[in-house]
């Protein structure tokens, strides 16, 4: 807090001088009678010194920062594509560095070597077809270059997973992620936003769950009939909003309990065994070095998105709209600790589109382990899939 | 063009000396030279304003919890008690500060001012071609203006879904809490500006067209007038579906339409809204959005193309490839807007399309560079505050826009998007060139604005504070980028459970990027001293005080209904021609016929 005081008294200070300085000046060059349109040589020399100045220590700054905080502050990839990802950033960078240095020396040497000089003259030098057509195609070689290297990697990553990956599922809602593995069948088990109850946050179809909801939605605590008494009672007086409020809520469970029977009468009890075998999973994911994952992103509420900066993995979670990412760990949290130094380290999944006050807080903790270990991991749980604890609550 | 020319001066001549009250003249004034000021006088308001609350949230960036009081001097126990801002409130100053320097600083301020001003002036008319709609245009933005300002002010907190204002967050006030009264301030804030902005567009296309004085054919007329026009094409073609975005957004939001939202639950109730598409709002934002850039670009490089010829004493090098240039990257800013959304789940291979086509827009741009820099080649260079501004603009254009080079690559933009990265680059390519060109502009045209001169040194003391500011500002956050800080955050303690070196990292680059932003922003508070100063006490200027061609400097120093008094003046050349072969003098204006044997340009 002092220390803050201190650089602001600081700042402070150094601008009231300035600002006292200039006054002066301005006093004294009235009495000079100067006019404010002629730069004089002296302040054309002092601002043409200052651009070179300006450009050390632009440079210096920049290159002191890449010293001390590196090409990639979040380390080397932890994924396949993720270092193909790293490589083409190194590419670019050196491409835009080049640009960014050269450019630069040309635009603040000439600044300063071109300054106005009493006695000389600028030259009358209008147009170049030659220049022009070197700076149109140059830049579009380079760039060239640029895109076929791009989309070569985007394609590779953005290509449809093998059938034999894992597919796991991300659910976000605010402000928690929840994970759900597709058990033995290695296929996700159906939902529908509508069947979500205690017992079933995720909204997993099954012929169970999509009774459990009309159950719940016809008679539960809030349900159609409770809301109906609620209305009808003589005995209880309802303010015009709260009655207002409490038929709006009706209509709108009238609503669904009608989309809630469509959906049992379509119901086909065959895809209840995909959801059964899942597995959901709170707090940690755990994830199988070199295998391919499959991640399907859903939301509850909001758009969120998933992402992992170790893995260079980002994808937005919409409402109403599934998303999917494909890629392969492939190197374990315990080795990656090592090249880290740092035994604390942990891969993170963060939520990276403002979601609500607590967004900064949305974060899951990512484990990647040895196939023996994800193996007894896996073993671990066959005893806690969606069908133990469903039943399990009831 | 002749006859339109002189029917408005015979129309003018019966007119000229009427006494005007003060509500015409200074209010409800319909003379583009007022309207211009009003403008810029708003933007600075408005400016301040959105400076001030991004000082705000650095100090809660840099010493996350700690109590402060100038936080607590400014949000009060409400929403900072102990000095710390709430969560809430920090997401609603950076969605205010976002919105209000894109749309109004920026484009309200920067195009409306110098369109207004210079519009009429470098074509040589007597006005606007609309005197009522460029008053409206003005009144509207005025109003919008006070509505994005009241927000702040409402029980529930403003606006708190970044300045992109994605549904389904902006749409569900159980989401957050400036989804309620704050979003629909300014949802009608931003429907009310958005007409304001095609109003003022449809006036500067048509006087552009119109309103030419003799001989200034559209191959003479400054890139400034070029950069505006293009800049107004723009915006009527992209402003308008930003309104219908915002209208569907109000209806889903008031009249229970399903457009941006399917199957939500938010806290606790079920929504029976289905079909609807989150993504369809990107898809209309960014269809505004990504010319948006453009919108407060062009103008910033118009108005520099100008400076930088006259201040070098040398043309503009290459006038028909910045024309050329300007006009693909208006072309190109209206197909790539989909490259804000290579994550968002849209189909991959319309995401390579984007891609190719944005990195398209790096070659006219590259172009323009090469040709800034080219004219300052064998130039004779007189630093103005404007002129280095104008080069501070060049810099930033070449660092934020290299930086996009990695932002556009889809494969590239998986790891940085929504990272610190991205809020470097735009503030950089977007908000520093832009506000470069806009303190150009001021400090250019400021003895054609206000009839005096600002103060030189203090111009120098402001401009090597800003850039010095800015940089210290922008630098560091791309690597807070590139080390994969999310932007938006309330604080960065979540790394400490992950990765506690790049928790220290972002804190430390955190900390220099606040200094830094402090002392940029005391920058400012000396061109706003030299600025209202100046307009009172400022030395009085000569007509042309930078010998330059254009024609604003052929109308007397007092402003005058109609500009110039007797004829329009006649234009004979274009406006480049600086230090030409064969003249006595560094300049000849565009009134002068060209000498005998003299070849055009």
């Amino acid at each position: 807090m002092v220390s803050k005081l201190i650089i602001l008294a600081v700042i402070v200070l150094g601008v009231i001088t300035v600002i006292q300085l200039m006054k002066v000046y301005e006093l004294s060059s009235k009495l000079s009678n100067k006019n404010e349109a002629e730069i004089s040589n002296k302040h054309n020399q002092l601002n043409a010194k200052m651009m070179i100045a300006f450009g050390i220590a632009l440079f210096i700054g920049f290159v002191w920062l890449m010293m001390e905080y590196g090409w990639t502050g979040r380390g080397m990839a932890a994924s396949v594509h993720g270092h193909e990802v790293d490589w083409l950033l190194n590419l670019n960078f050196v491409i835009i560095l080049f640009v960014f240095f050269v450019t630069h020396i040309f635009l603040l040497f000439f600044a300063y070597k071109y300054v106005k000089k009493p006695g000389v003259k600028a030259t009358f030098f209008a147009h170049s077809s030659k220049l022009e057509m070197i700076w149109t195609v140059v830049p579009a070689i380079v760039l060239a270059i640029v895109i076929i290297f791009g989309l070569r990697t985007w394609n590779t990553i953005t290509d449809i997973a093998a059938p034999e990956s894992i597919r796991v599922e991300l659910f976000s809602k605010q402000f928690d992620w929840t994970a759900r593995y597709s058990g033995e069948d290695n296929a996700l088990g159906k939902y529908d936003y509508k069947l979500t109850t205690d017992d079933n946050e995720l909204a997993l179809m099954t012929t169970n769950t999509i009774d459990s909801a009309i159950h719940n939605m016809e008679n539960g605590m809030n349900g159609i009939t409770a809301l109906e008494e609620k209305l009808n009672d003589p005995n209880l007086a309802l303010s015009v909003q709260d009655r207002s409020d409490l038929i709006t809520d009706l209509d709108r469970k009238g609503r669904l309990i009608r989309l809630l029977h469509q959906m049992k009468a379509r119901h086909d009890s065959k895809v209840d065994a995909l959801a059964w075998d899942d597995i959901i999973q709170k707090d940690t994911l755990y994830l199988c070095v070199n295998k391919e994952y499959e991640l399907n992103f859903r939301s509850k509420d909001v758009i969120h998105s998933a992402y992992f900066p170790n893995f260079r993995v980002q994808m937005n979670t919409v409402p109403g709209f599934p998303t999917r990412f494909k890629f392969t760990p492939d190197i374990t949290t315990e080795d990656f600790r090592k090249t880290k130094n740092n035994p604390d380290f942990h891969f993170a999944l963060m939520c990276n589109k403002i979601c609500g006050g607590a967004h900064y807080k949305m974060k899951m903790t990512v484990v990647v382990l040895e196939e023996d270990d994800y193996n007894n991991w896996i073993e671990s749980k066959s005893f806690e899939t969606f069908r133990d604890k469903y039943f399990a609550g009831m | 063009m002749a006859a339109i020319a002189t029917e408005v001066h015979g129309h003018h001549d019966s007119h000229e000396h009427h006494k005007e009250s003060f509500v015409s003249k200074y209010i409800f004034s319909q003379d583009h030279k007022m309207i211009g000021k009003q403008f810029l006088m708003t933007a600075v308001f408005m400016g301040i304003v959105a400076m001030l609350l991004s000082l705000l949230f650095r100090i809660q960036l840099a010493w996350p919890g700690e109590g402060s009081d100038f936080v607590s001097f400014f949000l009060g126990d409400t929403w900072a008690p102990g000095g710390v801002m709430k969560e809430d409130m920090y997401l609603g100053l950076v969605t205010i500060h976002g919105t209000i320097m894109v749309f109004f600083l920026l484009t309200g301020g920067l195009s409306g001012t110098f369109s207004n001003i210079l519009i009429p002036f470098q074509i040589g008319a007597r006005d606007m071609a609309s005197g009522f709609l460029n008053m409206l245009s003005y009144w509207f933005f005025f109003i919008s203006s006070i509505l994005m300002l009241s927000s702040m002010f409402v029980e529930s907190g403003p606006a708190m879904a970044g300045w992109t204002v994605y549904p389904p967050l902006s749409a569900l006030p159980q989401a957050i809490s400036g989804s309620g009264m704050g979003m629909t301030l300014w949802l009608f804030s931003m429907a009310i500006f958005i007409a304001s902005s095609l109003i003022g567009s449809l006036n500067y296309i048509v006087t552009v067209l119109n309103l030419r004085t003799k001989g200034m054919s559209m191959t003479r007329l400054p890139l400034t007038i070029w950069a505006f026009f293009i800049t107004a094409i723009i915006g009527v073609l992209s402003f308008p579906v930003l309104l219908s975005a915002a209208l569907l957004l109000i209806m889903d939001r008031m009249a229970g339409t399903s457009f941006y939202l399917s199957d939500i639950i938010v806290s606790g109730e079920m929504l029976t809204n289905h079909g609807g598409s989150p993504i369809l709002f990107q898809h209309l934002f960014w269809f505004l959005g990504h010319p948006e850039v453009y919108i407060v670009l062009i103008p910033a490089l118009g108005l520099s193309s100008e400076i930088i010829s006259t201040n070098s004493r040398k043309p503009i090098f290459g006038y028909r490839a910045m024309i050329g240039s300007i006009l693909a990257i208006a072309f190109l800013s209206f197909i790539v807007w989909a490259h804000h959304m290579f994550i968002t789940g849209m189909s991959p291979f319309l995401g390579s399309v984007f891609v190719f086509t944005t990195l398209l827009i790096a070659i006219p741009s590259a172009v323009k560079v090469f040709n800034y820099i080219t004219t300052l080649w064998k130039g004779s260079i007189i630093f103005t505050p404007a002129m280095l501004f104008v080069i501070g603009l060049v810099s930033a254009f070449i660092s934020g826009g290299v930086t996009g080079i990695i932002l556009a690559d889809a494969a590239l933009d998986i790891m940085v998007h929504d990272t610190y990265f991205v809020v470097a680059h735009f503030h950089v390519v977007m908000g520093l060139s832009a506000v470069f060109g806009m303190y150009a502009g001021v400090y250019h045209w400021f003895p054609r604005m206000f009839g005096r001169m600002m103060n030189t040194s203090l111009g120098y003391v402001h401009f090597w504070m800003t850039i010095i500011g800015a940089y210290g500002v922008f630098f560091p956050m791309h690597f807070v980028g590139l080390a994969g800080a999310p932007r938006r955050y309330y604080d960065y303690s979540v790394y400490g459970d992950f990765d506690v070196d790049a928790l220290n990292m972002i804190m430390d680059l955190n900390v220099i990027i606040t200094i830094f932003s402090i002392f940029a922003a005391i920058g400012q508070l000396v061109f706003l001293f030299n600025f209202f100063y100046s307009i009172f006490k400022g030395p009085k200027s000569v007509q042309n005080p930078w010998k330059s061609n254009t024609l604003e400097w052929t109308a007397p120093v007092e402003h005058m209904h109609g500009n110039w008094p007797g004829e329009l003046p006649t234009v004979h050349r274009w406006p480049y021609d600086y230090s030409k072969p064969g003249s006595e003098v560094d300049f000849i204006p565009q009134t002068v016929p060209l000498a005998e044997g003299e070849e055009e340009h």
